[in-house]
C-alpha cells in the first residue's frame, strides 16, 4: 500500500519568479508546491484534467464499422454512423469491456447499472445531431491514480482522484483544405467509442498534470484499453484550470480543450494560470468559458464563453436499454487484467532487488516491462540460474547498454535487432566469465550490425576472455618489466598506479583477460 | 369470378395455396383497386404495382415447384411510408426526405417479403407519423372511404398517423398494411374506417429501418379486416432483431393457431376513468355493446381503475417530442434528402433553411415543445415528471392485471371528424388519442377492432389492451367481439 503525500510534505519549495521566462525555464523541475508569485503574494494552481481515450476495439461502438487510423475518407462508415433513418445504437461488447477494465486498473468502482444519454447538438460532423454520452450513470464511478511528479524521487508519491469513466461516442472530422469555399465531412471516426476519465481537482502543478497523464497513458496501454498514442489523437485532454490563495475556495475555471500532448498539458497550465492571475491582479475576472490552445504561439484563446454555451439538452437515450452488467461478465473483465504498472514495479524492487529508480524505468512501459521480463526468463534459463539472480545484471545492461545503443541506432526496443533470447545469450555468456563486461559492449554492437548471436560472435572474432594464468602471468611480467619506473613508484606507496598496471595488462590482451583473475594476479606480482 | 380484392389475408393466402387463383392474378386485381382509387383517396404516396407482380410470381413459381409457401404468400400489402424499403422512396410523407430511396430494408418489411407478401406501394401517413387525421401530410391527405349517412359529401379523415394503412385497407386497395403506432396511430385510424388493427407489446416488432418518431413509444403492427389476418401477419413481423437493443427477445407465438373466442374463466376489467364526463353517447353504447358480447364469450366483466389515466396525455405530449426533438436532429441537410443552401450562407444558414423548408408546421410545433422540455431548468418539471407519470401509468396496468386480463375500453372519443374541423385546434386533436396513448406509455399489447357505426353511419372501435407479451389474449378477446359484432358495413365505393 502505498502512502498519500500531501504536495505540502515534498521535499523543497520553489519560488517563481513573477516573469513568464522564469516561470517556463523553472518549471521542468518543479516540485508539487508549484506557486505562482503575483503582485499580491502567491497564488496556487488546481488542476482537473478530462482525458479522452479511444477504446481499442475492432469496431465502432454502436456499429460494426471499422475503427483502423489513417483510412480513406468515409470508407468506415456504416448506416448507423452516418445516422439513416432508421437506423438504431446496439453496444459493443468489446468497448464496454475495455472500460470495465480500465475502471478496475484504477480501482474505481465499477457501476452494475448504467445508461446512455444523448447529448444534443447540431454540427455537420455529428451525423445524430446527438452524441451518446453518460451523463447522469456513468459506468464507472470513483477511483484514482498514483503518481510520482519528480523523476529523481520515485518514492514520493501522490494520489489523485478520478471523479468517473464514461463511454461515448467520437465525432467525424471536417476537412477545410478540400474546397475553396466548402468544408467536407470525414465520418470515418464518427462513433468510435471514448473513454472520457474525469479527474478530481486534484492536481497543483504542471508536473503533477504530466506525471497523471504519462502514468494513465501507461496504464492504458498496460490494459490494453486504449493505445495512447496521442498523435493520431487516440487520447486528448481538457485542461481544466483555476486558480486561488492558498487556503481559499477554489476559483472560477476555464476548460483548454483537446489538447494532445503531455508537453501541451503543461504549457497550457503554465500559460492559463499565469493569465488567470495577471487578469485577477488586474482587477478583472476569471469568467468561466472554453478555451483553445496554440502550440504555435504557446497561448490559450477563448473559444467560447458560459452565457453561449450549449444547452445540450441530455436525456435518456430512448434507442438503448439501461447497460447492466452480470457478475461472470465482471469476473471476466477482472480475471484478464494484467498486473498493472504500480504493482510491477514493487515486484521488480522486492523480489527481483532492482533499485526503485530502475524499476519505475522498467515499468513505465509496458514494452519495456515485457521486453525485460523476456530477458532475464532467457538469462536465467541460459545461465541456469533464477530470475531474481540475474534481474540486476540484466536490468543494467538494458538500461545503460542496450537503451543507449538503440539510442544511438535511433531504434526503439519495439524495433530492437536484438531480442531478448539474444540478449539473454549475452547476459549469460559475462555471467560465467566467457567474456568481460567491455567485450560485451563490443558483441553488443556487433550483434546489433550483423544480427548474429552473442556465441557465434565471440567465437569468430575470437573474443573468448583469457583465464589462463600462465598466458596472463606472462604479459603481467612484460608490463611490470616494460614500467620498472611506475613499479617502483608504486612500491614507494603511490598505490593509485595499480590500476594503470590494470589496464596496460587489459590492453596488451585486446581487453581479454578475465579481470578478476588479472586484478589477483597483479596484487601478487607487485608483493 | 369473386373479385378477389373483398378477399382478406387467409383467404388469398389459402385460394393461392391451394390453386384457386394465383398470387398475380390477387396481384393485378388490387394493383387495378389502387390505381382506381388514388386520386380520389391519395392513400399511397408511391405505387408499386411491378413489385407486388414480381412477388407474386414468384410465389406463383415456388407453388408450381411444389417449395413450401410463406405464412403471407400471395398477399399484397400497402407498406406504411415509415418503413425503409430498398430502392424505393421512403419520406415518412416529409418533404425533407423528399426523393430518398434507402440502401436498406426494414427489418418487419425483410420479414414480410420473406414471408411471401408483395409491395403495392408506400401508403401515406401524417408526416414523420405525427397526427391523428393525415392532414400533416406534405404529399396531401389521405382521404377517408366513409362518408356521413347524411347525404353529403364532406371528406373524411381516415385518422392517423396510419391514415394511408386504414384507408387503403377499408377500401379494399389492398388486404392488409403495415402501421406503427406510437400514440393510437394503428388503434384509432383503424377504428375510424371499420377495420382491426393491433399494436403489438412494445419490442415484438423491431423498429430496425423504421424511421424514427419517438422510440420509446414507436411500434409496428398490422392493420386488416378483421382479427385472424392480423394474428397472421403480426407473426410474419414480430421477431427478436439483434440490430434494435430494444427488440424482446423471445420466440414468436403461433397466434393465429391458437386463436379462440371463447373467453369462459377470463376476466375483462371496465376503467372507470375512461367513462369520461360528455362521452360521445354512440361511443358509450358500443361500449356497452362490446362488454355484453364479452359476457356472452363467457368472460367475467369487473370494474377495475387506472388512477393516472388523466396524466396520460400530457405526459405523452412531453416525452413523445422530446424524443422526436431529437430523432429528427439528423434531418439537417448535410448528407441525404433535402438541403436548402441560400447563396453565400454558412452551416447554421443551411441548417435553418432545411429545415423550416423540409418540416411541416406539425412537426416543427412537436420538435419545438421536444427542445423546450428537455431544456436547461425546464428538464425537471417537464420530461422528468413525464416519466415519472409515465412509470405510475404503467403501475396502474400492472395493479390492474392482477384483477383482470384484458382491458376493454373504446379506441376513440369519437368516430371520424371532417378534413380541416380541427387543424386549427392542435389540443382538441390531441385529445383523439386519449385513450390509446395510456397503454403506448406503458408498452402494452392493444387493439382495435370494429364495434359498429354511429348515428352518422361511421364506424367505431373498442380497444382491447392486454399484459405485457400476451397478444394471444388481446386477439382472443377480439376475435369474441368480432364474431357478436358481426361488423359487415363497407364505405360504399363513391371514387
Amino acid at each position: 500500500m502505498l502512502a498519500t503525500i500531501k504536495a505540502g510534505e515534498l521535499c523543497r519549495k520553489a519560488r517563481i519568479p513573477p516573469f513568464h521566462a522564469g516561470l517556463r525555464a523553472l518549471s521542468a523541475d518543479l516540485m508539487s508546491t508549484y506557486t505562482i508569485q503575483g503582485a499580491t503574494g502567491d497564488w496556487e494552481v488546481v488542476i482537473g484534467l478530462e482525458v479522452h481515450a479511444q477504446v481499442t476495439s475492432k469496431s465502432k461502438l454502436f456499429s460494426g464499422a471499422a475503427t483502423a487510423f489513417g483510412a480513406e475518407p468515409n470508407s468506415q462508415v456504416s448506416l448507423v454512423d452516418a445516422a439513416m433513418p432508421g437506423m438504431l445504437p446496439v453496444p459493443n461488447r468489446e468497448c464496454i469491456r475495455q472500460a470495465v477494465r480500465t475502471g478496475m486498473a484504477i480501482e474505481a468502482q465499477i457501476n452494475k447499472w448504467s445508461r446512455f444519454d444523448r447529448k444534443n447538438y447540431f454540427y455537420a460532423d455529428l451525423p445524430q445531431g446527438y452524441q451518446i454520452s453518460q451523463l447522469y450513470h456513468p459506468i464507472v464511478g470513483e477511483g484514482h491514480i498514483d503518481i510520482a511528479p519528480d523523476d529523481k524521487n520515485p518514492d514520493a508519491v501522490k494520489r489523485i482522484g478520478i471523479e468517473r469513466i464514461h463511454v461515448e461516442q467520437d465525432a467525424g472530422k471536417l476537412m477545410h483544405d478540400q474546397h475553396p469555399t466548402m468544408s467536407y465531412v470525414d465520418l470515418n471516426r464518427s462513433g468510435v467509442a471514448l473513454m472520457e476519465i474525469v479527474s478530481k481537482p486534484d492536481m497543483r502543478s504542471p508536473a503533477e498534470a504530466g506525471a497523471y497523464v504519462r502514468k494513465l497513458r501507461s496504464i492504458l496501454r498496460y490494459v490494453g484499453s486504449c493505445d495512447g498514442n496521442m498523435e493520431e489523437g487516440s487520447m486528448r485532454a481538457d485542461v481544466n484550470v483555476s486558480v486561488r490563495k492558498p487556503g481559499d475556495e477554489f476559483g472560477t475555471r476555464t476548460e483548454t480543450k483537446n489538447v494532445n500532448s503531455v508537453r501541451f498539458v503543461m504549457a497550457v497550465i503554465e500559460q492559463e494560470a499565469r493569465r488567470q492571475v495577471d487578469l485577477i491582479e488586474d482587477g478583472g475576472k476569471v469568467v468561466q468559458e472554453t478555451r483553445l490552445y496554440d502550440p504555435d504561439k504557446n497561448e490559450t484563446r477563448s473559444m467560447r464563453s458560459k452565457e453561449d454555451a450549449h444547452d445540450y439538452r441530455y436525456f435518456p437515450d430512448p434507442d438503448l436499454l439501461p447497460l447492466v452488467l452480470e457478475d461472470d461478465f465482471l469476473a471476466d473483465c477482472r480475471a484478464s487484467l494484467p498486473e498493472l504498472p504500480d504493482a510491477k514495479r514493487h515486484r521488480y524492487e522486492n523480489a527481483l532487488g532492482l533499485s526503485s529508480y530502475a524499476a519505475g524505468v522498467l515499468t513505465a512501459e509496458v514494452e519495456t516491462a515485457r521486453w525485460f521480463e523476456a530477458l532475464i526468463t532467457e538469462a536465467a534459463k541460459t545461465a541456469g540460474k533464477s530470475e531474481a539472480d540475474v534481474a540486476k545484471q540484466a536490468s543494467n545492461w538494458l538500461i545503460s547498454e542496450l537503451f543507449g545503443a538503440l539510442n544511438k541506432l535511433g531504434k526503439s526496443l519495439e524495433d530492437s535487432p536484438v531480442t531478448p533470447a539474444a540478449g539473454g545469450e549475452l547476459l549469460a555468456l559475462i555471467a560465467n566469465g566467457t567474456i568481460s563486461g567491455t567485450i560485451a559492449k563490443q558483441v553488443l554492437e556487433l550483434m546489433l550490425e550483423t544480427g548474429d548471436s552473442a556465441g557465434v560472435i565471440v567465437e569468430r572474432e575470437g573474443l573468448k576472455q583469457e583465464s589462463d594464468t600462465g598466458a596472463i602471468e606472462a604479459v603481467i611480467a612484460k608490463v611490470l618489466t616494460d614500467n620498472a619506473d611506475k613499479v617502483e613508484q608504486y612500491k614507494g606507496g603511490k598505490e593509485a598506479l595499480f590500476g594503470f598496471f590494470v589496464g596496460q595488462t587489459m590492453k596488451a590482451m585486446a581487453g581479454k583477460g578475465n579481470p578478476q583473475v588479472v586484478n589477483e594476479m597483479l596484487r601478487k606480482a607487485l608483493g | 369470378m369473386t373479385d378477389l380484392t373483398n378477399l382478406g389475408v387467409a383467404a388469398i393466402r389459402d385460394g393461392v395455396a391451394a390453386g384457386s387463383f394465383t398470387a398475380v392474378e390477387v396481384a393485378e386485381a388490387f394493383n387495378a383497386n389502387v390505381a382506381a382509387a388514388q386520386e380520389a383517396l391519395n392513400a399511397f404516396i408511391v405505387t408499386t404495382p411491378e413489385a407486388a407482380i414480381t412477388a407474386a410470381k414468384a410465389v406463383d413459381a415456388d407453388r408450381a415447384a411444389g417449395k413450401p409457401l410463406g405464412k403471407m404468400a400471395g398477399v399484397p400489402i400497402g407498406m406504411k411510408d415509415l418503413f425503409a424499403t430498398q430502392g424505393v422512396q421512403t419520406t415518412a410523407a416529409s418533404h425533407i426526405l423528399e426523393g430518398f430511396k434507402p440502401q436498406y430494408e426494414s427489418t418487419v418489411s425483410a420479414k414480410l417479403w420473406q414471408a411471401g407478401a408483395g409491395m403495392l406501394g408506400k401508403l401515406n401517413l401524417d408526416q414523420f407519423a405525427m397526427g391523428s387525421s393525415n392532414e400533416t401530410s406534405y404529399f396531401g391527405n389521405v382521404i377517408s372511404p366513409w362518408r356521413r349517412n347524411d347525404g353529403g359529401n364532406v371528406a373524411l379523415a381516415p385518422g392517423g398517423s396510419s391514415g394511408g394503412s386504414s384507408a387503403a385497407v377499408a377500401a379494399r386497395l389492398c388486404p392488409a398494411a403495415t402501421g406503427t403506432d406510437t400514440g393510437g396511430s394503428i388503434r384509432q385510424p383503424a377504428a375510424f374506417t371499420g377495420i382491426t388493427g393491433i399494436k403489438p407489446t412494445y419490442g415484438r416488432c423491431s423498429r430496425w429501418g423504421i424511421v424514427a418518431f419517438a422510440s420509446s413509444l414507436d411500434q409496428a403492427g398490422p392493420m386488416a379486416r378483421d382479427v385472424t389476418d392480423c394474428a397472421i401477419m403480426l407473426e410474419a413481423m414480430a421477431g427478436f432483431d439483434p440490430k434494435d437493443s430494444t427488440s424482446l427477445d423471445l420466440p414468436v407465438p403461433e397466434w393465429s393457431a391458437n386463436l379462440s373466442g371463447d373467453l369462459r374463466g377470463k376476466k375483462v376489467g371496465i376503467p372507470r376513468e375512461y367513462r369520461v364526463d360528455g362521452l360521445d353517447a354512440d361511443v358509450a353504447k358500443s361500449w356497452d355493446d362490446g362488454i355484453a358480447w364479452l359476457k356472452d364469450a363467457g368472460a367475467e366483466v369487473i370494474d377495475i381503475s387506472l388512477p393516472h389515466t388523466k396524466y396520460a396525455l400530457p405526459a405523452y405530449y412531453i416525452i413523445a417530442p422530446a424524443e422526436a426533438s431529437s430523432n429528427l436532429a439528423r434531418y439537417d441537410g448535410v448528407r441525404y434528402g433535402l438541403r436548402d443552401l441560400p447563396d453565400g450562407s454558412g452551416l447554421q444558414d443551411m441548417y435553418a433553411a432545411t429545415r423550416a423548408a423540409g418540416f411541416g408546421a406539425e412537426v416543427k410545433r412537436r420538435i419545438m415543445i421536444g427542445t423546450y422540455v428537455l431544456s436547461a431548468g425546464f428538464y425537471d418539471a417537464y420530461y422528468t415528471q413525464a416519466q415519472k407519470v409515465r412509470t405510475l401509468i404503467a403501475r396502474d396496468f400492472v395493479r390492474a392485471f392482477e384483477l383482470c386480463d384484458v382491458i376493454l375500453a373504446p379506441t376513440t372519443p369519437t368516430a371520424s371528424f371532417g378534413l380541416g374541423e380541427m387543424v386549427s385546434d392542435p389540443l382538441a386533436m390531441y385529445l383523439n388519442d386519449v385513450f390509446a396513448v395510456p397503454a403506448s406509455l406503458a408498452g402494452l399489447p392493444a387493439m382495435s377492432v370494429p364495434a359498429g357505426l354511429n348515428a352518422q353511419g361511421l364506424p367505431l372501435g373498442l380497444q382491447i389492451v392486454g399484459k405485457p407479451f400476451d397478444e394471444q389474449g388481446v386477439l382472443n378477446a377480439g376475435l369474441a367481439i368480432e364474431a357478436r359484432a358481426a361488423f359487415t358495413a363497407r364505405a360504399e365505393r363513391w371514387w
